[in-house]
């Protein structure tokens, strides 16, 4: 390995949980991978910086308003390879619990919905850009997130 | 002289989003907004109609850092509108799981969020080798955590076995006793943290006084008691709401609380203020000369809090793993039309749940006041007074910012809870 993997964590809409999954996966990995891999974006971790270049960008959340979704387009422009982990960036629950809600739940949130500019409905990153690979779980499946980042590092 | 606005934009090295915008004119701080931008996920509307048992379950996913205090709150919140009575075993190893999930995540909080700032460092991730053992004292302080939520909970995050009645899997004896060897193992890895957090103090002192809140019991579980400010009023858990004020904040998408009306604070700083003198033997001896600083009135020793809690935490913990496993399942629920309150201290402070459940189980009415809305005020104030003095110190405008973030950090806020929620009227 000559080179290390330049990744990146997004949120969006969601719990967090499945960034917080990756950091206990840590607890065991975080010296073995630290020469693999070099941690680009990840705001739970470092300072937030412009996104540019990288070789995998792990994207969590559902997408709720038109700025969420900028941003995940742009990402997908900068990363060799996205990858969708945990249900909210690959069914949308349980974020888009609201979207199934009845008319009386969905005039109590109108305002707010418009208030802060939040879309009609609230999609999975899935549906809405191309995605390389998906870790499925809420939250994600540890054991099968390790084993991906396993071998993406040895790809 | 110092006028400026600082827009300072998605702090790092907190749970979830949020910016903070503060003007100053002439050295004063006339405006100090935290502007929580976190997307609203609408929990306690999603959760009227639906049945009380698959309420827990989905309350965990509000948050993934502060899951455990969701489920339990959530648990302990329908138990009291059923008024079922659960199990001696089920109450001690529900205090068990809320004690592992306050450990990892004190532990995050502190190695992760707290230490860069401590070392002048930007990530846990630039780290050299001449502070390695911190990385390790943390990973292995949270895998502790970790194991002892998963034995308990059946996983740290959502944990699925903890339901209401009980617990819907069983750990293994030897799953405790290697909990009791895991916790017992990084013991001292939490007294180094405590000393250096102590060592440091000096460069985090700022006092300015509140009131603090936290439920009170006579053995610092995070579940149970009375609330207890310290004006030294006590309050039941029933009556909290009847003392709160929910406060609209048109630029931010969380609602804030006021206290009797006035700014308030929760958290470890709060529990430690309110309630130390119910912290373990153990940890109380080892801790004497750090158990000084409290009560304090300064926030940055929330983390010094933190700390001493994850002793008091594995010291407990340990005691209470010493039990037999009796194979029993969750007690039986008979759905009554009711209304239930609940009260536990989440990792970052006290958290509310009330719902009104009719006849057959189905939620009517859910509403939740969470740590990081409480502390909403006292945070913009005391930031707002801390820019001020850091002025005066003669402060650069450059370094301000850097220090506001700072003591955003030492509140451990967590925009995820805070901002998932559609404003309702108490009722």
């Amino acid at each position: 390995m000559d080179k290390k993997l330049k990744l990146g964590f997004f949120s969006f809409t969601c719990c967090e949980g499945c960034m917080i999954s990756f950091i206990e996966i840590l607890n065991e990995k975080f010296f073995e991978w630290k020469d693999k891999i070099d941690i680009q974006y990840f705001k739970a971790l470092k300072k937030v910086k412009p996104i540019g270049p990288m070789d995998i960008a792990f994207v969590e959340g559902a997408i709720s308003t038109p700025d969420e979704l900028k941003k995940l387009k742009l990402i997908r422009k900068k990363a060799k390879k996205l990858v969708a982990i945990g249900s909210g960036a690959i069914n949308g629950w349980p974020s888009n619990q609201r979207n199934n809600f009845n008319k009386e739940k969905k005039k109590e949130i109108a305002e707010a919905v418009k208030k802060f500019n939040q879309m009609e409905k609230i999609t999975p990153v899935k549906e809405l850009i191309k995605i390389d690979d998906e870790i499925p779980g809420c939250p994600v499946d540890q054991k099968l997130f390790t084993k991906k980042m396993e071998s993406y590092i040895n790809a | 002289m110092h006028s400026y606005d600082f827009d300072l934009k998605d702090i790092s090295k907190i749970e979830g989003h949020t910016h903070m915008n503060v003007k100053v004119l002439d050295g004063k701080v006339t405006e100090c907004k935290l502007k929580i931008n976190e997307n609203k996920r609408f929990f306690t509307q999603a959760v009227v109609g639906m049945n009380y048992a698959q309420v827990p379950m989905t309350m965990a996913r509000i948050c993934g850092t502060c899951s455990s205090s969701h489920t339990l709150c959530s648990i302990e919140t329908i138990e009291k509108a059923f008024g079922v009575k659960v199990t001696e075993q089920t109450i001690r190893l529900r205090k068990l799981l809320s004690n592992a999930g306050h450990l990892r995540d004190h532990a995050m909080h502190l190695f992760f969020f707290v230490l860069p700032d401590v070392f002048g460092i930007d990530s846990v991730l630039d780290f050299g080798d001449n502070l390695h053992h911190w990385i390790h004292y943390g990973l292995d302080i949270k895998a502790a955590g970790n194991y002892l939520s998963t034995t308990i909970g059946g996983r740290a995050i959502h944990p699925p076995n903890a339901a209401v009645g009980g617990f819907t899997a069983l750990p293994k004896k030897e799953e405790l006793i290697e909990a009791q060897d895991k916790l017992a193992a990084v013991r001292k890895k939490v007294l180094a943290i405590i000393q250096l957090l102590y060592q440091k103090r000096s460069n985090f002192l700022f006092k300015r006084k509140t009131n603090y809140i936290g439920l009170v019991n006579n053995d610092y579980n995070f579940l149970e008691g009375k609330l207890k400010d310290s004006k030294g009023n006590e309050i039941s858990e029933e009556s909290f709401a009847d003392h709160l004020e929910r406060v609209v904040i048109p630029y931010s998408n969380a609602t804030a609380f006021e206290f009797e009306r006035e700014e308030y604070t929760v958290g470890a700083l709060a529990r430690m203020n309110v309630n130390k003198e119910y912290l373990n033997k153990k940890t109380k001896k080892d801790t004497e000369k750090y158990l000084k600083v409290f009560p304090s009135a300064n926030i940055f020793d929330n983390n010094l809090a933190q700390a001493i809690e994850m002793l008091n935490i594995v010291d407990n913990s340990i005691e209470m793993l010493n039990m037999e496993i009796k194979p029993e399942k969750p007690v039986k629920i008979v759905p009554k039309k009711s209304t239930g309150v609940g009260v536990v201290e989440a990792p970052r402070g006290t958290l509310y749940y009330r719902f009104d459940i009719n006849e057959k189980g189905i939620l009517t009415f859910a509403d939740l006041c969470i740590p990081t809305q409480q502390n909403i005020f006292h945070m913009e104030n005391s930031i707002a007074a801390y820019v001020e003095s850091l002025i005066k110190k003669g402060k650069t405008k450059e370094e301000i910012p850097f220090e506001i973030e700072k003591m955003i950090r030492a509140y451990d806020p967590c925009m995820s809870c805070a901002a998932h929620f559609l404003k309702v009227d108490w009722i």
